[in-house]
């Protein structure tokens, strides 16, 4: 294992000095998923996902503001109270008004920070009156749907990422730009837009995590407990995820792609779903009723 | 008075064989006892362990350097990133730190050596064993453990043998800690020298006693839970497994009770440190001393309260949100303070920046940012989305290495003269400074975007989008990791050797405490007999 290894810790040392390999996976941003050179979480499809950008804006603020007082004075003291330039040493070593307030300042600060956070954790978890309650479970290493109770109720699936990614993963995605890399199922899981959705979550097997970023939601998957997590998408779409609990060798390789399609749209995707079903039940019936 | 053996006003010919007897060879070494010898020992293992630990995470960024499997496969992939954070937590950071306590805490107390010296051998040389165990885990049958090193249950279950071994190199590591905790404890309450009372303690020396506190606190637990995980494998329990009717989740809840806790016990000696070298170079006393110390004290106790906020996304009841989100942002507060009694320690002090300054400032400017990372992190809404990806790898190597180790570096360029005798080279203690401080940021620094853009943890592989980040993360985690060979070979070792200018006493103008009234290098034995102090117990009279 280890020759293997050297031989190819070499190739990637070479390859990174010449740095000839960062261009070659010129992909485009994928809407719904991640971007290229992304520096913020991904554009909101809910307006849970709007709140945390919103909530993730006013804490960078607040840090950036505290970031630039505390070490705007602790470069200042670096530059001007310089043994080098001088500068004698003060004596004073304490002050309990100013403990004080560099206390109590910051506390406050810290209640208003959470008056928000409290309400988003708040609606975060009703997942009362859903339209739509699908049950999401964690295999290793792919996810099952189970639509159980509003339109859609009955369908169920097994989603896998797309073999060929697989393969082209094994092979080490040379010379490939793919812009669902890792993202792309064979079957999509799809919800109406602008519905309620509720996805329970449970395992088979170790404990996954269902995660939509678009959608602001995480959940884990739990052997043997059934969690529960919501969502409402405001627009159409495609909007991806990826497991988030360490589950296994194939932990990166069991992603999640939710299909938002418009109500019309989504009623004709429920029927074709339910068709061959109902095709799959009458048949053996045909056959038992002519055996007789 | 002389440079030779002793140090203070002993009575004269009073127990003199020791000297005439100091151990050489092998002997010195495995049956040491003297706190010095043990503390070098502990910081020559940990360096070790640090490097192991950085060949791993080398390798895991060269296979993230790009899309696509390059190098490993998925399964070797997951026992490098669970074998890097164990043997980083477990064999560089902590026993970094006992090395720290073993050299400095007698010394600084004015205590001939630790309480019990040779449970302080027993206590260093179990982590050997252990150690080796971990890292030969490799080889065992299935690899490493591949679980992360937070060894979730039931994936616990399903690893081979060397999950085995790592509990049992785990539960010797732990007990390790344990006895070196309880012996740093005993000889800080009972052998301070007298005038020591517990508020004129150097700030290196409380944070060692309330981390040693946490240390005894917490071990246990962490013992407890890798028993469980141990007995559900082999022993038809069923505390993890829901088909029994136990709880994956409780696993969770008992590792993190442990786990939080020892985050700060890896931060707060780092902090101690800090409190030494900010005021010795600003030639200035440290601002705030009681509050530092209450302060301390305070993170200490709601460090217990906070473990949750590893588990938000479990699926536990808005109001266990709503109080771990509380009392997590909470620590913020005490932790602030003590970032601006720092401050105010070097302001409108007469600073000097040689290397320990350069450390100890660098490590108040990216720890700080690592805070506020935490910070961010605590707002369970926000964590929703942060959970399990790259903006939780990012916080916790900038509180974990932009802090402990930094403060480390800082502690060592410090300290190092006292310990060896000769200076170490400050051109080069820069280029180390500068070298470590920007390769750091350009690793962790994007790894904040690639959590925001949604990349999980523990990815073999990764969305196309995410490349350029990742291949700049390995890009300086190439530089970073060459910058610590460049420290071992041209500034640890030449000291060691003794290759450099000889060292004053006190080699840094300002700095205080009683390691500063013995020699360079310490000798073999000191403060055999307690010494008198002055009234701020920094000075040996008389």
């Amino acid at each position: 294992m280890f020759n293997t290894l050297d031989k190819k810790l070499a190739a990637v040392a070479v390859s990174m000095l010449t740095f000839s390999s960062g261009i070659a996976h010129a992909v485009n941003d994928l809407p719904g998923g991640p971007a290229v050179h992304q520096l913020n979480l991904q554009a909101a499809a809910t307006k849970i996902a709007e709140e945390q950008h919103f909530l993730h804006w006013m804490m960078m603020g607040i840090c950036l503001a505290i970031f630039v007082a505390v070490f705007g004075v602790m470069f200042y003291s670096i530059f001007r109270h310089r043994k080098s330039l001088g500068h004698q040493p003060a004596t004073f070593h304490e002050s309990v008004k100013v403990e004080l307030i560099w206390t109590v300042v910051p506390f406050i600060i810290v209640i208003l920070m959470a008056v928000p956070a409290t309400k988003m954790v708040v609606a975060q978890k009703d997942t009362s009156a859903a339209d739509l309650t699908i049950k999401a479970t964690g295999y290793q290493w792919r996810w099952g749907y189970e639509y159980l109770s509003g339109e859609g109720n009955g369908i169920n699936f097994v989603s896998s990422l797309d073999l060929e990614h697989r393969q082209i993963s094994n092979d080490g995605a040379k010379g490939v730009a793919i812009d669902d890399y890792l993202l792309k199922v064979d079957n999509p899981l799809v919800v109406p837009v602008g519905k309620k959705v509720r996805i329970i979550t449970t395992a088979a097997d170790v404990i996954h995590a269902f995660a939509v970023p678009a959608f602001g939601i995480k959940q884990d998957a739990i052997p043997g407990f059934v969690r529960d997590t919501w969502f409402k998408a405001e627009r159409t779409g495609d909007f991806y995820g990826q497991c988030q609990e360490l589950c296994g060798k194939e932990h990166a390789y069991m992603p999640i792609h939710v299909k938002v399609l418009s109500q019309d749209d989504y009623s004709a995707w429920v029927k074709s779903q339910q068709e061959p079903k109902a095709a799959a039940v009458e048949k053996p019936l045909e056959l038992a009723q002519s055996a007789n | 008075m002389s440079a030779v053996i002793d140090t203070d006003g002993r009575v004269a010919g009073a127990h003199d064989h020791d000297h005439h007897h100091a151990p050489t060879g092998w002997r010195r070494w495995v049956f040491a006892t003297n706190h010095k010898d043990i503390g070098t020992l502990y910081l020559l293992f940990a360096f070790a362990m640090l490097m192991v630990g950085g060949v791993l995470a080398l390798l895991i960024r060269a296979e993230l350097f790009q899309p696509g499997l390059q190098i490993v496969n998925p399964e070797l992939f997951n026992q490098l990133t669970t074998m890097h954070g164990l043997i980083m937590v477990f064999g560089a950071i902590m026993p970094a730190f006992v090395g720290f306590a073993n050299w400095m805490v007698p010394l600084q107390i004015g205590a001939p050596d630790m309480a019990f010296a040779r449970m302080n051998n027993f206590s260093f040389w179990l982590m050997i064993p252990a150690a080796v165990m971990l890292v030969l885990s490799f080889f065992m049958p299935g690899g490493a453990p591949a679980t992360g090193w937070t060894m979730y249950a039931p994936l616990t279950m399903q690893m081979g043998p060397s999950m085995d071994a790592g509990i049992f190199a785990m539960h010797i590591l732990g007990a390790s800690s344990i006895m070196g905790s309880i012996n740093i404890v005993v000889t800080i309450l009972n052998m301070r020298a007298p005038g020591m009372t517990l508020m004129k303690m150097p700030m290196f020396v409380w944070t060692w006693l309330i981390t040693a506190y946490l240390l005894i606190a917490v071990m246990p637990v962490l013992a407890g839970a890798i028993t469980m995980t141990l007995t559900d494998r082999h022993f038809g329990t069923t505390f993890f497994n829901p088909a029994g009717g136990g709880d994956p989740v409780m696993f969770q809840h008992i590792f993190w009770f442990f786990g939080h806790p020892e985050v700060y016990i890896m931060i707060l000696p780092a902090f101690g440190i800090i409190s030494q070298v900010v005021p010795a170079f600003s030639r200035k006393k440290l601002f705030g001393y009681s509050s530092m110390v209450y302060a301390t004290a305070s993170i200490a106790i709601l460090s217990f309260i906070v473990w949750a906020h590893h588990m938000y996304t479990t699926g536990m009841p808005v109001t266990g949100q709503l109080f771990f989100m509380y009392a997590t942002m909470l620590i913020s507060v005490p932790t602030g303070v003590k970032v601006f009694n720092w401050v105010a320690t070097m302001w409108k002090g007469a600073m000097t920046f040689e290397t320990p300054m350069l450390f100890a400032v660098g490590f108040i400017f990216v720890f700080t940012m690592g805070g506020f990372t935490g910070l961010i992190l605590s707002m369970a809404p926000i964590d929703i989305q942060l959970q399990d990806g790259y903006y939780v790898v990012a916080h916790f190597h900038y509180v974990l290495v932009a802090g402990s180790l930094f403060a480390m570096f800082s502690g060592f360029y410090y300290w190092a003269p006292k310990w060896t005798g000769v200076m170490y080279n400050e051109a080069r203690g820069k280029l180390h400074f500068w070298w470590t401080m920007i390769s750091f940021n350009v690793t962790f620094f994007p790894m904040h975007f690639l959590g925001l853009a949604g990349m999980p943890r523990r990815y073999a592989d990764y969305p196309m989008q995410l490349a350029d980040f990742n291949a700049l993360a390995s890009v300086g985690a190439f530089a970073f990791g060459l910058a610590q060979v460049y420290f071992f070979f041209m500034i640890v070792l030449p000291c060691l050797r003794g290759h450099g200018e000889k060292a004053a006493q006190r080699p840094w103008e300002a700095a205080e405490g009683l390691e500063w009234e013995v020699p360079s290098p310490a000798p073999f034995h000191t403060y055999e007999t307690a010494p008198k102090l002055n009234a701020d117990a920094t000075r040996v009279v008389g």
